[in-house]
């Protein structure tokens, strides 16, 4: 079949570092193409040249078979690329018909003509399969909503290419199987889709063809009849990935530890009750919303909060999260660059930034020690850094969720509470986080983990508590773990059901 | 994700780091040289001394600005609140009636304590208020003038007794060592601030706030005390720079310290700190502050341009330091 867009021989240095070499790849009309591979391995790189934002240093590009060389961007999505953005790039202040529009308005007399940009909007969004409200503020949006409209935004444009990169980072399952449908509807128009995930069941789900690269280079391009996930992570790392998560620890005790009663976070959490075990691994699943991230900020002191919290059996109320710390409990923000690391400074300021008492000789910091700490950390955690001098914001993913996890371990703490430990982080990564909270438990400390990827908590979790709308929804037993009780806890209908709900919704 | 472009722009980036620490030097010695070349009188030990003390002022405010913008907040009202603690300063001399090192010890102690008092109010109200620091010091701003014009009815307030005058005349005056006293205090709070700011945990405490407030937070830094904090310290700085000015001219006018706060934040920004916080650079200030001088020196000691726009030469240059530090910034 002829391709609508093939790169041929694609190279990419950036200086002296070569950062794809020798990458070929065709688009079909009509077919979703994945691209996956570990972080760094190029996959960023690749679509941002095939979307024009960067020229290849070698090689070529090929339009319906004539070659081609985009001056950026725009000039790539007039001739109907276009690329839908992993961060979301909206005003918050502006409405979603604003947003739709944004500098490329439908003007009369000179004037914007926001009645026929709404309806256009309104079309266009009824097509996506949603009812957003034209006039809404994006900030009242939820995430999903969100990427809806940049979706939208993308499919304004008259398109031949439509490139996803990453996009169900921050869905939950049922609305990834939304945005699922709006990839089968675009195929089924004869659109080829670019789709670029490491999260492996979705491709497996979504796509016709997978292109594999790891270090910059071509791995393989296979047709995903008979390509499982396990082979394709074999692909993407290079080894066997077939025993991702660690066995569960058999430390866990009947102590308990913590213990939380009639929680109520204003606005978000309403009575959630738990308890948490010595040498525990504890999972929170849900969908985003449900008030988990909420629950445990409130917890720790991050939100106004009510409840009784008990912690080894003495009453206590962090206002703080300084005093929480102090108490020996501590909160791994699922926003890491926002709230977790100082993205603008180095590695040895964000490492020692939680515990700077621990370096103090006399009024001053030493910073002697903090050096070697970092080095401990660099080892210990195995934070893979070209240079000790880097910014937290230069290294990838996973290695800043390494140094996060090393920053808050130099706090000593008995109780730690990771929320989406393994969101936007390589496959290979994942694995060294698991093993290293299996291995906290084994110490005797107890793990609280947040996540929305329901294999995660299968996977890591001795019990699983789910919660729905601010409220415990339920609890699931370490016998009866299983996708199925998961998601019935989190939407109150078992999975079928559900998937047909967000088909339906589609 | 995009860690394979991130890797290669970091080479760069680490050059790019050394070359905003130290643009200010070498802007320095650029204008050195021009100055030397403009005028042969400019190279002299008593001009260059000259020119240093009379940095001194915005070179010690400035300090405190840095630790105030390197925080992510502002402070406009330096300049008023200078006037006000030299006027309350001078006051409370003349109504202590003495001529001896008490009376000058208690007045000092005034100044400073004021200036800190002055620098508290602000940072209550910016941290407990919810205010931007920019509205909040707009505001302190006219209210410490306003007071000065009350507190002299409109004139001048004069340190009346002479000997007292004499008494404190070394504190500008003075040297030490050779090197004028107003020169040595600058050079003093700076070590400080920098002591301060690179080596405490307060200091680290200071940069992450102006990095990332929510990091800072969620880390269990103390913001509310941090950024209390550091307008205290503006105000100590505000009152050690007034226990300097005073012995100058021994009387404070409502158009004392007027257009302070431009100059200090002019010296801030020059020396590399950034405006939105997250990099604070103490010897940077200073040199800031020594460069301002040093420009207004040279079109004295020039013909090119009328001294009288001194000001507008000033403008220009923070302008131009943040084009500077923007093209820096973007060719990483």
């Amino acid at each position: 079949m002829d391709s609508v867009l093939r790169a041929e021989n694609i190279s990419k240095s950036f200086g002296p570092i070569e950062v794809l070499s020798g990458i070929s790849l065709d688009l079909r009309p009509g077919e979703v193409h994945a691209v996956i591979g570990e972080n760094g391995a190029g996959k960023s790189t690749l679509m941002r040249i095939l979307s024009g934002h960067i020229a290849p240093t070698k090689g070529s590009l090929y339009l319906g078979g004539q070659p081609i060389a985009f001056s950026g961007p725009v000039d790539a999505e007039s001739h109907g690329i276009v690329l839908v953005h992993q961060e979301i790039l909206l005003a918050e202040d502006l409405t979603v018909a604003e947003n739709l529009f944004l500098g490329r308005e439908i003007k009369r007399f000179g004037f914007v003509n926001d009645r026929i940009m709404r309806e256009r909007t309104r079309g266009i969004l009824a097509e996506l399969g949603t009812r957003i409200d034209p006039d809404c503020e994006v900030r009242r949006l939820s995430i999903a909503d969100r990427q809806l409209v940049q979706i939208a935004r993308a499919l304004l444009v008259p398109h031949k290419v439509v490139a996803f990169d990453e996009p169900t980072a921050v869905l939950t399952p049922v609305e990834a199987e939304s945005l699922f449908a709006i990839i089968r509807k675009l195929r089924s128009h004869g659109v080829a889709v670019l789709y670029i995930s490491h999260r492996l069941n979705e491709v497996k789900a979504v796509a016709d063809r997978v292109t594999v690269l790891r270090d910059g280079r071509h791995i393989a391009t296979r047709d995903i009849e008979g390509l499982e996930p396990l082979e394709m992570a074999r692909l993407m790392v290079g080894r066997d990935m077939s025993k991702l998560y660690p066995d569960k620890p058999s430390t866990i005790s009947e102590h308990v530890i913590l213990s939380v009663r009639d929680m109520v976070v204003p606005g978000y959490v309403e009575n959630a009750s738990f308890t948490l075990r010595r040498g525990e691994i504890l999972g929170f699943g849900g969908l985003v919303g449900a008030g988990r991230t909420e629950l445990f900020e409130g917890l720790v002191g991050l939100r106004p909060s009510q409840g009784r919290i008990t912690l080894r059996g003495e009453s206590v109320h962090f206002r703080n999260a300084r005093e929480a710390m102090a108490a020996g409990v501590v909160y791994l923000s699922e926003d890491r660059k926002g709230k977790g690391l100082l993205l603008q400074q180095n590695l040895r300021v964000n490492l020692s930034l939680a515990a700077l008492g621990r370096f103090s000789r006399g009024p001053f910091i030493d910073i002697g020690a903090e050096e070697e700490a970092l080095d401990g950390a660099i080892k210990n955690f195995d934070i893979r850094t070209r240079s000790r001098d880097l910014l937290a914001g230069q290294l990838s993913g996973g290695n800043q969720q390494k140094l996060l996890l090393a920053k808050m371990m130099m706090l000593d703490p008995r109780i730690i509470i990771i929320d989406e430990p393994t969101r936007g982080v390589d496959i290979g990564t994942k694995e060294q986080i698991y093993r290293f909270v299996a291995q906290l438990a084994e110490d005797g400390l107890s793990i609280v983990v947040i996540s929305s990827e329901m294999q995660e908590l299968i996977g890591l979790c001795h019990r699983v508590i789910v919660m729905r709308n601010g409220h415990v929804a339920g609890e699931v037993s370490q016998a009866d773990l299983s996708e199925d009780s998961i998601v019935y806890l989190a939407t109150g209908v078992h999975e079928e059901r559900a998937a047909e709900i967000a088909a339906g919704h589609a | 994700m995009t860690e394979t472009v991130l890797r290669s722009g970091a080479e760069r980036r680490k050059s790019t780091i050394d070359m905003r620490a130290l643009s200010p030097f070498i802007a320095l010695v650029a204008l050195a040289i021009a100055g030397a070349l403009i005028n042969p009188d400019f190279l002299t030990a008593s001009n260059i001394l000259n020119v240093v003390t009379r940095s001194a002022f915005i070179a010690i405010i400035a300090v405190g600005a840095t630790f105030v913008i390197s925080a992510g907040g502002l402070d406009l009202s330096v300049g008023s609140m200078a006037a006000l603690t030299a006027g309350v300063m001078i006051l409370t001399l003349n109504s202590l009636g003495g001529a001896d090192m008490s009376t000058l010890a208690v007045g000092m102690l005034a100044a400073l304590a004021l200036g800190a008092m002055c620098g508290l109010a602000n940072g209550l109200i910016v941290t407990f208020g919810r205010i931007e620091p920019f509205i909040v010091t707009l505001g302190t701003m006219g209210i410490f003038r306003s007071l000065v014009v009350w507190l002299a009815a409109g004139g001048t307030i004069t340190l009346r007794n002479f000997e007292l005058r004499e008494l404190y005349r070394p504190v500008y005056f003075g040297t030490v060592f050779g090197i004028p006293v107003p020169i040595v205090a600058f050079l003093v709070v700076a070590a400080i601030g920098a002591l301060i700011l690179y080596r405490t945990s307060f200091g680290r405490h200071v940069v992450a706030l102006g990095s990332n407030e929510d990091v800072a937070r969620y880390s269990g830094v103390p913001i509310w005390r941090v950024r209390t904090l550091t307008y205290i310290i503006q105000g100590i700085c505000v009152g050690i720079a007034v226990l300097v000015y005073v012995p100058r001219l021994g009387s404070a006018t409502p158009t004392t310290g007027l257009l302070w706060e431009l100059q200090a934040i002019t010296a801030v920004v020059i020396g590399g700190t950034a405006l939105k916080g997250g990099v604070g650079r103490v010897w940077g200030t200073v040199v800031g502050a020594v460069i301002l001088e040093l420009v207004a020196n040279i079109m004295v000691l020039s013909n090119f341009v009328s001294e009288f726009l001194v000001g507008a030469v000033q403008g220009a240059i923070i302008i131009i330091a943040m084009l500077v530090q923007r093209s820096v910034h973007r060719g990483r």
